[in-house]
């Protein structure tokens, strides 16, 4: 029997190539800045304010309109419907200013003008009159201020404050992280092109197309029926486009229907990164109460998130980083508040993670802090706090934690990582080496699986099987790269038993399914694809019940083989039995919904399950420093990382990697610097440094747990992977730590703030060696 | 006030007016519909608009097209003149099979440079293409797959003494 008789090409669980491989090499994938330009197509550009809060006494926009090639300019007041893209609909966040100004950045107008070059220098011609207002330029000052963007929000189980006052060892202290620019390779970018009467179709660099068209048609003053997105694929996101895409295509539209002419903006670089929100910054402070063993009996976390200047996804963000304090570790005692607080800076975002890697941060912090204080190896304090299997198994926030791998992660990796020896062959370097110091850590990682806003938890698909057998898919999710639309065509290619090149899918488009969520929360494979397999399940049954009425069978015996259909004792071709339906009229089309089951959450009371599952992993980094620098470099990284049962074990290996690399940019490079009066410094890839292929550990070894179907009915047992990977980064700040520590005979807990940029390792390494001197 | 420029680009002869400022990447991407060269960071740090400028690879987004006067070009398509449907240059086939791209927005980019790095070192080692690819960012794969399809195309490109289309004038 030939291969594809006994198999399907390119079914779930198979290894198979991105679908816009070939397309990618070669050049020919088509961004929004590669689709034919339209005749009469107009550049926008916007002008921003130059002060972090003002009130615009006067913008005088004269020189603007009066420039070469510029046809159209349009600030708050020429807004026909309502100036607001705010994503959680708290009306905080205005298209452009209009008598305020909150950050420097913001946008105040757009130009539509005939070339780019031209729109750009046509937006710096603007005069306006400010009138300065006090700023709150750094979350120190808004920690002070207490002003905030959204109600502080709290989640508590028992008395942590009499448990940690009757703990034998207490201790507090404080844990910085850091903020991260998305550095999506393709910046944000929308061409919009208006259609007959008030149609308006926008191409969008965007995770989130519904909430594009909602935006477009509220400043336009139209109904949502009258605006289309469509999002073939972005050039990365990572979060960044999943509320900031509305600026953009906001403005483009604007310009386009008020000229009448398609409009597209792309911003440069640097204004990308200055007008743009980025992961939050935190400050987290902590104290706990601990016994003889290590294991926490009580715990409070006081955090407090720079948000910038409104709201945007903030809630959500400060809920999911108090949902991952725990990370892996039972807390039987906790109190956690989330102080959400303003500043005068872009309005801070999704960031793969989402909060999580914050809270995480500080959790695997109080571990470290334990282990030094009793003097233990923080990988035995990890373990001894680890929930338990059937007991030690409820989080703070009440959900039970069902499927817990961590501890056979940790066993397994401690093993293949070698990590006991290795720990003690440092030992010996470090007592040999007098200025290069290695350290070595494993830190595991426990991530919800889930949008914490219960009604984002849905997706619809729609399937079409044409009368040659081949196969069209479009569902709600979008593609940045992470592989969705293969691993979603995998499945309906699984689902018909045909090989995967029959199966094409389309650009995500809001005309085709409505009311998508955003592809994020990692969730895009687990609910656009389960809403792929319903849609294909029906087509599915017609085509049986059909087959079972024209051949006089029962459906019983009715089966799909490998690219052919069999009907009793006959096998028909795939392509022919869909021929014969659609002569018989049957429907070849369908469209699919899903919601997640199971979860709820009471946000008054701070109980429930917010979470559908949780996706674990564990990362053994070893890392050298230069105590004389404090320059330093991953010698080698070990990652044993869970996805259930992989849809595609190439995809998720390279989610697994690029997750970890961007969390270790996160946790060691990559410093946003802001001067005092609230501008960003760190505008450009010279002065703000994302890995590069030279920082990569020397020695990456990644594996994906073997046999760990995923318990919750999830689609083909996977388990989501887009964000949990990049907290497994965690563990190179742990080997830092424990680099620096060795410099103070591991007396001294090091305490690194994140980013842990070498200017942070040698400060480090002195004050270490400094207390170690004074005991 | 433009100026002629006459250039080569994927083996074919190419002669326009120019403005004085106007940068390479621009004319490829706006006049002559290359596409495939992609502007990243604008500052000639990512390396997404990399080309190959009579032989060697170059950023195309901080070049001036009169810069560009009677130079050879190969753009990311005219490595394959037949598009994605055709044969790929071993350097392109390398990255697909290796899973060297996600977003794909640096693989032009890449390809480019790595068959630079090829050209320079024959069969350069993983340590050669780390230090070599020190400007090219990608922020989606860590890397791996890409020095991996670097190193795999280094070696076919090794095996079938490939050529750009640029470099064999177009025969």
């Amino acid at each position: 029997m030939p291969d594809d008789m006994n198999q399907i090409k390119g079914g779930v669980h198979q290894a198979v190539a991105h679908d816009s491989a070939a397309r990618h090499v070669s050049g020919s994938a088509i961004y929004v800045d590669d689709i034919p330009e339209p005749r009469d197509l107009l550049h926008a550009y916007m002008g921003m304010s130059d002060r972090a809060h003002a009130r615009i006494k006067k913008l005088d926009l004269s020189e603007v309109e009066a420039a070469p090639g510029v046809v159209s300019v349009l600030s708050a007041r020429d807004i026909v419907g309502e100036n607001d893209i705010s994503p959680a609909h708290t009306k905080d966040e205005p298209v452009f200013a209009a008598e305020v100004t909150e950050f420097v950045g913001q946008p105040l107008f757009v130009v539509g003008a005939e070339t780019r070059d031209q729109a750009r220098r046509a937006a710096r011609l603007a005069k306006v009159d400010y009138a300065e207002l006090p700023a709150i330029t750094d979350l120190d000052a808004a920690l002070a201020k207490k002003a905030t963007v959204a109600p502080p929000q709290e989640l508590k189980r028992g008395n942590a404050a009499a448990a940690i006052e009757a703990a034998p060892h207490r201790l507090s202290g404080r844990i910085r992280t850091g903020g991260q620019e998305h550095f999506y390779l393709e910046g944000q970018i929308a061409m919009a092109l208006p259609g007959e009467g008030d149609e308006m179709r926008v191409f969008s660099s965007t995770q989130h197309p519904s909430e594009v068209q909602q935006s477009v048609a509220r400043v336009l003053g139209l109904a949502d029926n009258m605006v289309t997105v469509e999002t073939r694929r972005m050039g990365g996101a990572f979060g960044g486009k999943e509320s900031q895409p509305s600026l953009f295509a906001t403005v483009a539209a604007m310009v386009a229907r008020d000229a009448g002419r398609p409009a597209k903006i792309r911003p440069d670089r640097d204004d990308d990164m200055i007008m743009t929100g980025k992961r939050h910054d935190f400050i987290i402070d902590y104290e706990v109460g601990f016994d003889n063993a290590g294991r926490i009996l009580g715990v409070d976390y006081k955090l407090a998130s720079n948000c910038g200047y409104s709201a945007d996804l903030s809630a959500a963000i400060n809920g999911r980083a108090l949902f991952h304090l725990d990370n892996c570790y039972y807390l039987p005692a906790a109190r956690m508040k989330a102080l959400p607080l303003k500043t005068n800076r872009p309005s801070n975002t999704a960031f793969r993670g989402f909060g999580g890697p914050q809270g995480m941060a500080a959790g695997e912090r109080v571990i470290d802090e334990i282990a030094f204080a009793l003097g233990l190896d923080p990988l035995e304090v990890r373990k001894r706090n680890l929930y338990g299997v059937g007991e030690r198994n409820e989080t703070p926030y009440g959900q039970i934690v069902e499927d817990n791998v961590i501890p056979e992660i940790i066993g397994e990796l401690e093993k293949s990582a070698d990590y006991a020896a290795r720990r003690r062959e440092i030992a010996g370097f470090n007592e040999k080496s007098p200025y290069l110091k290695k350290g070595i850590a494993l830190t595991p990682v426990k991530f919800g699986i889930a949008f914490t806003a219960r009604h984002l938890n849905q997706a619809g698909a729609l399937v079409h099987v044409y009368t040659d057998g081949s196969i069209h898919l479009n569902h709600g999710g979008t593609e940045m790269g992470q592989g969705l639309m293969t691993k979603v065509a995998q499945v309906v290619a699984e689902e018909f038993q045909v090989d995967l090149e029959h199966v094409v899918v389309s650009a995500a488009r809001t005309d085709k399914v409505p009311n998508t969520s955003p592809t994020a929360a990692s969730s895009g494979s687990d609910l656009n694809g389960k809403a792929a397999q319903l849609a294909a399940r029906q087509i599915k049954d017609r085509l049986t019940a059909f087959a079972a009425e024209h051949y006089e069978v029962s459906a019983d015996s009715i089966e799909f083989l490998p690219n052919r259909v069999r009907v009793g004792n006959q096998e028909i071709p795939f392509p022919d039995l869909v021929q014969q339906a659609y002569m018989a009229r049957i429907s070849l089309s369908a469209a699919g919904f899903y919601k997640t089951p199971k979860i709820h959450f009471d946000f008054e009371t701070g109980q429930g399950r917010p979470f559908f599952y949780y996706a674990y992993g564990a990362a053994v980094s070893e890392v050298t420093i230069d105590t004389l620098t404090g320059e330093y470099r991953v010698d080698r990284v070990d990652i044993l990382h869970d996805v259930g049962r992989s849809l595609n074990p190439a995809l998720d290996l390279g989610q697994i990697e690029g997750g970890f690399i961007q969390g270790m940019g996160w946790v060691t490079s990559e410093e946003l610097v802001w001067s005092d009066d609230g501008r960003l410094l760190t505008h450009a890839p010279s002065t703000y440094k994302i890995p590069t292929c030279g920082d990569r550990p020397r020695d990456f070894r990644i594996n994906l747990l073997e046999g760990a179907a995923n318990r919750e009915d999830t689609i083909y047992a996977s388990k989501a992977v887009g964000e949990p990977p990049l907290m497994l980064a965690l563990s190179v700040l742990h080997a830092l730590s424990d680099a620096v520590a060795s410099v103070g005979r591991h007396k001294t807990c090091p305490r690194l703030d994140l980013p842990a940029t070498p200017e942070v390792i040698l400060a480090a390494v002195a004050r270490v060696r400094g207390e170690a001197q004074d005991d | 006030m433009a100026i002629n420029v006459s250039l080569s680009v994927n083996g074919q002869a190419v002669s326009r007016d120019v403005q004085p400022n106007r940068l390479l990447v621009d004319f490829l991407r706006e006049e002559l519909g290359l596409t495939g060269t992609h502007v990243g960071c604008d500052t000639s740090q990512c390396g997404a608009c990399t080309i190959h400028l009579d032989g060697l690879p170059v950023k195309s987004c901080t070049m001036l097209v009169v810069q560009a006067d009677g130079a050879r070009i190969t753009t990311i398509e005219g490595l394959a003149p037949d598009g994605d449907g055709g044969d790929l240059h071993p350097m392109q086939e390398a990255f697909r099979q290796n899973h060297g791209l996600q977003c794909g927005f640096c693989t032009p980019g890449m390809v480019m440079a790595g068959i630079g790095i090829a050209q320079r070192h024959g069969l350069p080692s993983n340590d050669v293409i780390r230090a070599e690819l020190d400007g090219n960012f990608c922020r989606c794969t860590g890397y791996h797959n890409i020095v991996k399809s670097i190193a795999a195309g280094a070696k076919a490109m090794a095996m079938t003494g490939a050529k750009t289309v640029a470099e064999t004038g177009g025969e």
